[in-house]
């Protein structure tokens, strides 16, 4: 079963993509921010990790960054989570190693296509 | 696959309020000439987040509002705009209608507002002022129509993929999009590998490949990009399209070559970009019976707990299984039970914590609400806030919000004088609030506290003397009049000003604190302040009571209601009437209510002489209760009787005693209207 790291700061945002995932038969991990996310990454080795951008104490693109240090992190598929405003976050996400974005709002479908299509 | 986001409506709904405080304080808190970037950083993150949810989650109105917001602190946050004071008024505004909107989303009604469009109308405003250097983001969106790509036709895409050489460094793998390439229609992969260094040059993370693609397909080219939409600017990507329906066929061949590179990017007409629209909006589930968080420390240490119990039980067990029970394994029952006695209250004490909540979450509300009366009524005031941290139950917290909200507005409004007034008197020209909560024994003290007028005890008696609440020759102390202001129907505002007339007086604050089982006190002194000390148990669901026998019948007395106990002398009991008697405590004389008769069953004492009078608590005024016989003080578990049977007058819920039988809890206030005693006092003149 392939592992999926989800961080959000948002408890609803959390819950929606865990469930989603959960359901289609991923296994799941949740962290509320990137600190968590980053202890959490080094504890479990996940296939995929989908951050939010904006959260406290460490944002989204530090996430990214730091994961991308890890040498289990290298190749691994990191996808952020974005509005439609947030044009300069994706190029910003890009130079900082993330794989791609699913852009906010979205619906569970679209997640697991985006899903699906990074992970094969 | 079909998931039901209506099921993560309420915790949206939680965290968007949550969101709102914090944004709200933080909003309170800000130096607008100098904000903090921190602080900005959390008010945008809760807009954000809202905006985020609300528009998964499909409730569109919120998320169109909050799009102003988060727009506004995004140029705020990134320097773009200056902050003004304006700017924080609109954002406090949009603090209240955001609460109302949701509100109205958990009770599922159509949210309408005129303030909506005013507020909606002032952010746009606000946006569109010197915004000049801001619309280059819609470089994209340039609009290159291609009739021929509107139209489903089989076409051969001839695709040059030239990928970065970092691409599999951010986690992109090329033969994943060549998988949903072939998604789209048939696809055929050449590699180009001219372009490979030698060996030894050759970096193992770097992809030095580059891929002709051929795919037949129907879609359209915007479909092909999106496959490499993550990539594209870092990819040279180069699209050349052969059509091959019958007209096209006919045409010559450089007409139906098109070619497009993703450096100039053209896409199809806009109109499909708005697919993508939030789904309909599901109706949220009721909000009823709501959630808490409880910190993992707290759910620890209930485990922890419950491993004990689990151990004192097997232990416990070990003896049941003998067959005889010898001296010995006497006494380790007799420690077993004991343990279990102190696991057990433990363990309640624990799960009561989880219920819990620091009073700061009630305080924080009161900056706002001071800071608006303030500026309101020309009053200066300091808000001070203490024992923020002092724990009580979510559900007392929830109730005791409002007549706390009332006080502090009557303090505001009655109590605090103008900047003016106070000079007068020599006083600092500030004023102050002070919040201050604490626990004493297993209640909590919430104080309110303010260094006004006081209560101006002249006008107070002029007004119940109208109110026919006293009597013109009556000689009341100071402190006598002041609770005059808790009776029924008092009101001093001359005019029902637009705050403190709401319809409800001190009488109804009274009232609500009575129904938490608390009590609520008054001190004032003149041109010094007053002070309203209100206890209250930490929570509903245990009560501390006094159980009292009546005849066959056991009933809990709150002891928080309780003064003293006491045998009455004949000579001190006084009969006014048929069915009212009197007894004189030291100065007073208080009514008795005699508790048999007033539930209709049988009792030991039929007269007050032959038993024990119970000397409680009444909105204020002494009752006495004849009771036979005072048994033991003990913890009772508060059982709701509207939910199992039907509400009974003079009873505000059941317990189960430790032999299994059930004990009614006395609701003091409902027995006194049941009796008839309106208004102890009266009697007592």
């Amino acid at each position: 079963m392939k592992k999926i790291l989800a961080v959000d700061d948002s408890a609803s945002m959390r819950q929606m993509v865990g469930f989603t995932l959960k359901t289609a038969g991923f296994d799941v991990t949740e962290a509320c921010d990137g600190d968590e996310a980053l202890k959490a990454a080094q504890i479990g080795e996940f296939d995929l990790v989908i951050s939010d951008v904006n959260m406290p104490v460490m944002d989204g693109l530090t996430l990214i960054r730091n994961l991308r240090t890890l040498p289990a992190y290298k190749f691994t598929p990191l996808l952020m989570l974005t509005t439609e405003s947030g044009i300069d976050k994706k190029h910003e996400g890009r130079s900082a190693g993330a794989t791609g974005w699913i852009v906010k709002p979205f619906n569970p479908d679209q997640l697991l296509a985006t899903v699906r299509k990074v992970l094969g | 696959m079909e998931i039901d986001l209506s099921q993560f409506s309420q915790v949206f709904f939680e965290e968007s309020l949550e969101g709102l405080e914090s944004m709200e304080s933080e909003l309170l808190k800000l130096d607008v000439n100098e904000p903090d970037d921190e602080s900005i950083n959390t008010i945008f993150r809760a807009a954000h987040s809202i905006k985020g949810g609300s528009a998964t989650f499909g409730f569109s109105q919120v998320a169109d509002y909050t799009h102003l917001l988060e727009t506004l602190l995004d140029e705020i946050r990134d320097g773009r705009r200056q902050m003004t004071s304006d700017h924080q008024d609109m954002l406090l505004l949009s603090v209240d209608l955001l609460r109302n909107m949701i509100d109205a989303l958990m009770r599922k009604v159509d949210f309408e507002d005129p303030l909506l469009a005013e507020l909606e109308r002032r952010f746009t405003a606000a946006l569109a002022v010197n915004n000049a250097n801001d619309d280059s983001h819609d470089e994209n969106t340039v609009e290159a129509t291609s009739n021929e790509d509107d139209a489903n036709q089989m076409a051969t895409w001839t695709i040059d993929f030239q990928p970065g050489i970092d691409i599999l460094r951010c986690g992109n793998d090329p033969s994943l999009m060549f998988n949903e390439l072939r998604l789209l229609g048939n696809l055929d992969v050449k590699i180009v590998d001219s372009t490979l260094p030698d060996f030894s040059d050759m970096d193992p993370e770097a992809c030095y490949l580059n891929w002709q693609l051929t795919l037949v397909t129907e879609q359209t080219l915007e479909q092909i990009k999106e496959v490499f939409e993550w990539v594209e600017d870092e990819c040279t990507i180069n699209y050349h399209k052969k059509v091959h329906s019958p007209q096209a066929d006919q045409a010559s061949a450089s007409e139906n070559q098109e070619t497009t590179q993703s450096d100039t990017p053209q896409q199809s007409p806009g109109t499909e970009l708005t697919t993508t629209k939030p789904k309909a909006v599901t109706p949220a589930k009721t909000p009823e019976g709501g959630s808490i968080r409880v910190s993992i420390e707290k759910i620890d240490i209930l485990i922890n707990m419950v491993g004990e119990l689990v151990i004192t039980q097997a232990m416990l067990g070990q003896i049941g299984q003998q067959d005889s029970i010898d001296e010995e394994s006497l006494l380790s029952m007799k420690q077993g039970l004991e343990q279990l006695a102190s696991h057990t209250r433990d363990l309640q004490e624990s799960v009561m914590q989880i219920r819990m909540l620091p009073i700061s979450f009630a305080f924080n509300r009161f900056p706002r609400l001071v800071r608006d009366i303030g500026q309101q009524l020309g009053k200066k005031v300091e808000l001070i806030l203490k024992g923020e941290e002092t724990e009580l139950d979510k559900t007392v917290m929830e109730k005791i919000v409002d007549p706390m909200v009332h006080l502090v507005r009557n303090s505001l409004d009655h109590g605090l004088e103008t900047p003016e007034v106070r000079v007068s008197k020599g006083k600092e020209e500030v004023g102050s609030i002070t919040l201050n909560a604490f626990h004493q024994g297993g209640n909590i003290i919430i104080e309110i506290i303010d260094d006004g007028a006081g209560l101006d005890t002249e006008l107070i008696r002029k007004k119940a003397l109208e109110k026919g609440l006293i009597s013109e020759d009556e000689e009341l102390s100071e402190d006598a009049i002041n609770q005059l202001i808790f009776k029924a129907g008092f009101s001093t505002a001359e005019a029902v000003s637009d705050l403190s007339g709401r319809g409800v007086g001190m009488d109804v604050v009274r009232r609500n604190i009575h129904e938490l089982n608390g009590t609520i006190e008054l001190k004032s002194t003149k041109d010094k302040g007053s002070r309203f000390t209100i206890r209250l148990p930490l929570t509903l669901a245990i009560l501390d009571g006094q159980l009292v026998r009546v005849g066959k019948h056991t009933y809990v007395v709150p002891l928080v209601s309780i003064h003293e106990s006491l045998q009455v002398e004949e000579q001190r009991i006084n009969r006014i009437s048929e069915s009212h008697e009197l007894i004189r405590l030291r100065d007073e004389y208080l009514p008795v209510i005699k508790v048999f008769q007033e539930f209709g069953h049988d009792a030991d004492s039929h007269e007050i002489r032959d038993g024990l009078v119970m000397v409680v608590d009444s909105n204020n005024e002494k009752i006495g209760l004849l009771v036979d016989e005072l048994l033991s003080q003990q913890q009772v578990v508060i059982k709701s009787l509207e939910d199992n049977y039907y509400k009974v007058p003079g009873v505000s819920g059941a317990t189960i005693l430790g032999d299994g039988t059930v004990a009614l809890i006395i609701d003091i206030f409902g027995l006194v209207n049941l009796a008839g005693i309106t208004n102890a006092s009266e009697h007592a003149a």
